[in-house]
């Protein structure tokens, strides 16, 4: 149901652009609609750190990942329990450019035979979810060539990587397609395993259908109707250089289906879970060494009326029992 | 706020970032003129067509001409056309800087047309479709 | 003791999630999954909201009347407070990564100990009360009202976690269910919904010292009975300080280890090491307790136990302070203590007085693990140690969750045992290190009402021990905890029978060759050593 609504969502998205277009409603899509989405996202992305960022984080909590710092002689693992910034850095490095903690996942198989339990190396999760996320990197770079003028060095430098195999003409990128591959695992996990199944919502099929509406629109604008990139170009131009208008020349209606739907997702993204983008470098557990044995870790709103009970009243409950026992008291009876 | 000193660099970093394309294009006008015949009004397809598919044009009459030997190209006017990138296209739109690039070059486009192709045509108009004149352009 | 299943019936799990949502599923409470609830009058002394009478079995469990009010006030407290808190709350993708590494849905194979599902109980309420678009969309998008069966599902499920953190090692977020766990309970103890397994013993620890209750002459005879105890066995009479001024070292272990076999020959084991040393060491009633129920009740109780520990080194004019083997008492030192009641300035960095080695590492804290203690001397070879006499036992090492997860003591340990045993075996190595399982009565749930889940949660870890049983004829199963101590027994029984359970220094102290003592003929639990089995006793 949740996957079905969300679908409908998405399907929204296109036909009202589409239709809307058709009706003379280019600049309302094609200008006014990616201002209003370009501003709620970064306003939205930096009220979300920000929000984040008012509460402190009171303790030292990192999920330690390997052996700490100890004894010198003893070999220990600086990157999966860092004990100082550099390992942090290098601990994100990993965490965010390779998936350290997904990279690591197994799979619990349960055998009654024995009985036995057993772990299996699962990394199919990691592979199509760094697939999925490279993709939309390269995607997103490659892009830039709609919006800058003249186009840089490092976005041609993407397009001819990406379009290496020469095939077809316009040449396919390859992302275009692994982003498919790695979007259509994720979705399909979603639906075909159980256990996934059992806790998606549907704030977790919309995104992923609504990146699919993206990717699919864009693989039909620039492989079947080949839209003219020039105007497409001038419209993106006029976005960014804060002249928009309209192009001459006349743009196809999945152009705004395409922009639309990217649209919704840079309007979703500050309130949905895809704030998992930023909140990764603010998670506790990762962002923070392991040093406070070491050193002092403050806590800003740490009560220091709270007091043990006192020895001295301890004493008082048990004097007599204790110098019965021998023990040390520092008051006599 | 706590742990300003990483954050708020953080949260500029990533603005800086969107900002990117403003300020890169901060200055510049944003212009695509490429350089048009002056003695031909027509293309071998309208001009429309012509902006969006051509490349799709040139895939198909590369592919007939070299594999297929059909080397005659008849648009919806009954014109025709022998089917060369250099002898016909180039004959109109002699100079791959003015023309060709100014699209290409504005979009990140590079085709690979001239890796084959050499950018010096021999004929100054579309030579006419018969059969002992339909040389390729190599 | 036939109260659970037995192993073959227990095994028969199955992974299948139902069609309907979880959601919609009733909490079902039965004999077994779930703790006694904290007696009015521990609530009382602990000065806890709503101590009443109560079962979670009724129907009516005694809500204070504006009891959402309280829960949602809290919950906006926590928030303010914690940004793990709000993060983990904002930014799960449910990607599932998590599900299969809890024990308790391993064993258990019941969807909502998949840690995902166990935050979601708190998410659901967190969107449905304070997200506009959540509480439009309802079910569809994970959002519900705050109800008494709410607070009855997290309740059970809330204390079926152990805290452990092992799913946090596997979120690509670091997504912590133990940090959610404990903001749950905090929520949970605002209308007075608690265990009393818990509750009590963070109560005896406040007023005795101890989470056993057990006062100070009781500690001293208890004490002097195992001093007893290696006399008969080594020989030499002990006579450790006890509650005494001056010494350089203050040694603080958990109290379960001077009350219950297996956990007294470790105790025994930290007596013959600190003769062996001539350490100046002095023992404490006040602060006898390592351990502390605090930290799995709330952060201020989780202080209030933890500041003992500063107070009586300050009082007895210790140097620092020597940390014996526990698994949660460990996370407190090393992620809590000097932010909650530091910086103690008055104790010194801890060095070594036997090798000169300044230990860095505890610079802040100025608490040191015995394993470090220990695995310094042994390469110092300031020890005089004959291996042999742990020949009986062929081990494997268990990695507390604590001390693995939120510490990251693996060498050290291993590099003890290695020279006090001749015979080590690793488990597979998806069970140890970081990826190390739980006893299944970690976090305060190693009480005897819940002992069904407890063995459930303690397959994952019993099938890895009965794996290293049937391979390599192992034995015994050593540990650094004093709940695995008390734990691992049954599940060892249970899941892998004929593996015994025993401290790293229990180890330590069958090893060690004090300077005079008689020709030892038993280990430390008065087993005769190999070679011995024929001496009269």
């Amino acid at each position: 149901m949740a996957a079905f609504y969300s679908f409908l969502a998405v399907l929204a998205l296109i036909v009202i652009p589409w239709l809307g277009v058709g009706m003379g409603m280019g600049a309302l899509f094609g200008i006014v609609l990616p201002y209003i989405a370009i501003i709620i996202f970064l306003v939205g992305f930096t009220m979300r750190i920000v929000d984040w960022a008012k509460s402190p984080i009171p303790f030292c909590i990192p999920t330690t990942g390997g052996q700490q710092k100890s004894l010198p002689w003893i070999k220990f693992s600086p990157w999966d329990n860092p004990y100082d910034k550099k390992g942090v850095f290098m601990r994100m490095v990993l965490e965010v450019l390779c998936f350290r903690s997904l990279f690591r996942n197994t799979s619990v198989k349960l055998q009654q035979e024995g009985p036995k339990v057993g772990y299996s190396s699962e990394k199919s999760l990691w592979l199509f979810a760094l697939i999925f996320h490279y993709c939309f990197l390269l995607i997103l770079v490659r892009h830039l060539r709609f919006f800058m003028a003249p186009v840089p060095y490092p976005v041609h430098i993407a397009e001819f990587m990406d379009s290496i195999l020469q095939i077809g003409l316009p040449v396919m990128y390859q992302s275009d397609v692994l982003i498919l591959v790695g979007l259509g695992f994720l979705l399909a996990r979603r639906v075909f395993d159980g256990k996934v199944r059992y806790i998606t919502l549907m704030q977790d099929y919309f995104p992923l259908l609504l990146l699919l509406g993206i990717v699919i629109t864009g693989v039909w604008m620039r492989y079947v109707v080949k839209v003219d990139v020039i105007a497409v170009k001038e419209l993106a131009m006029g976005i960014v250089t804060l002249h928009p208008h309209m192009p001459k020349a006349a743009i196809d209606p999945s152009v705004y289906a395409h922009l639309t739907l990217v649209c919704a997702l840079f309007i979703y993204f500050p309130f949905s879970k895809l704030m998992h983008m930023g909140g990764v470098f603010l998670s506790p557990t990762r962002v923070v060494p392991n040093m406070s044995r070491r050193a002092m870790w403050v806590n800003p709103w740490n009560d220091p009326s709270i007091k043990p009970h006192s020895y001295a009243a301890y004493e008082d409950d048990f004097r007599e029992k204790m110098i019965e026992a021998g023990l040390p008291v520092e008051k006599k009876a | 706020m706590y742990n300003a000193k990483y954050i708020i660099p953080g949260i500029i970093f990533f603005l800086a970032l969107a900002f990117v394309p403003v300020v890169y294009n901060m200055g510049h006008k944003f212009e695509v003129t490429p350089e048009l015949p002056r003695d031909q009004k027509d293309c071998v397809l309208p001009t429309q067509e012509m902006r969006d598919k051509h490349m799709q044009l040139l895939n198909e009459w590369r592919n007939e001409a070299v594999r297929d030997g059909s080397r005659i190209f008849v648009n919806a006017k009954g014109q025709k056309y022998v089917k060369s990138l250099t002898n016909t296209c180039m004959s109109c739109h002699p100079d791959k800087a003015k023309f060709c690039d100014r699209c290409h070059d504005t979009v990140g486009v590079a085709p690979y047309c001239w890796d084959c192709h050499n950018l010096t045509p021999d004929q100054k108009s579309p030579i006419p479709p018969v059969a002992q004149a339909a040389t390729g352009g190599h | 003791m036939a109260k659970y299943p037995p192993p073959e019936e227990l095994i028969k799990i199955n992974y299948t999630t139902p069609v309907k949502s979880w959601m919609d599923t009733k909490t079902a409470f039965k004999p077994g999954n779930f703790s006694y609830p904290g007696k009015p009058e521990i609530l009382k002394y602990l000065g806890m909201p709503n101590p009443r009478e109560w079962s979670p079995t009724d129907d009516d469990w005694k809500l204070p009347p504006d009891w959402q009010r309280i829960v949602m006030e809290k919950f906006r407290e926590k928030l303010k407070k914690y940004r793990s808190f709000k993060i983990f709350m904002d930014i799960c993708v449910r990607c599932g990564a998590c599900a299969d590494k809890c024990h308790f849905f391993i064993g258990g194979g019941d969807p909502k100990n998949m840690p995902v599902l166990r935050a979601e109980l708190l998410r659901s309420i967190y969107r449905g009360e304070f997200s506009a678009a959540a509480k439009v969309l309802g079910k569809l998008a994970g959002a519900r009202k705050l109800e008494e069966d709410v607070i009855k599902e997290w309740f059970l499920y809330f204390y079926q976690c152990t805290e452990c953190r092992r799913c946090s090692l596997f979120c690509p977020y670091g997504i912590d269910t133990a940090e959610i766990t404990m903001m749950a309970r905090e929520l949970l103890h605002e209308v007075g919904c608690n265990i009393n397994w818990i509750l009590e013993p963070a109560a005896n620890c406040n007023r005795t010292g101890n989470h056993l209750g057990i006062q100070p002459h009781a500690y001293k005879d208890m004490m002097d009975f195992l001093c007893d105890d290696i006399e008969e066995i080594t020989g030499k009479r002990i006579r450790p300080n006890v509650n005494k001024k001056g010494c350089e070292i203050l040694f603080i272990t958990p109290s379960g280890d001077i009350f219950a076999d297996p956990g007294i020959y470790t105790y025994m084991g930290y007596l013959i090491l600190f003769e062996h040393l001539g350490l100046d060491v002095t023992w404490s009633t006040y602060a006898s307790e390592g351990g502390n129920f605090g930290l799995f009740t709330s952060d201020k109780m989780m202080k209030k136990l933890n500041a003992k520990m500063y107070a009586e080194a300050e009082r007895l004019g210790a140097k620092w302070i020597l940390g014996g083997e526990c698994g949660h008492m460990w996370r407190v030192i090393n992620q809590y203590m000097s932010t909650m009641n530091g910086p103690a300035d008055f104790l010194e960095t801890p060095v070594s007085p036997i090798t000169g080695t300044k230990f860095d590492a505890a610079a802040g804290t100025k608490m040191l693990h015995i394993a470090e203690f220990t695995a310094d001397l042994i390469k110092h070879g300031k020890l005089n140690l004959d291996p042999s006499r742990n020949d009986n036992f062929k081990t494997t090492f268990h990695d507390s969750c604590n001390p693995a997860r939120g510490m990251g003591l693996f060498e050290e340990p291993r590099y003890v045992l290695k020279n006090v045993c001749r015979y080590f075996y690793e488990m597979p190595e998806n069970t140890i290190r970081e990826q190390t399982f739980c006893c299944g009565g970690g976090a305060g749930l190693n009480n005897e009402e819940f002992t069904e889940t407890r063995l459930r949660g303690g397959l994952p870890r019993g099938n890895a021990v009965k794996y290293v049983r049937d391979r390599h004829g192992v034995n015994n199963l050593a540990c650094v905890c004093a709940i695995d101590r008390a734990t691992l027994p049954p599940l060892c029984d249970y899941w892998a029978p004929g593996v015994g359970v025993s401290g790293l220094h229990e180890l330590v102290g069958n090893a060690i060759i004090l300077d005079g003592e008689k020709k030892r003929t038993t280990d430390l639990r008065q087993n005769p050593l190999p070679g011995m089995e024929d001496e009269e006793e």
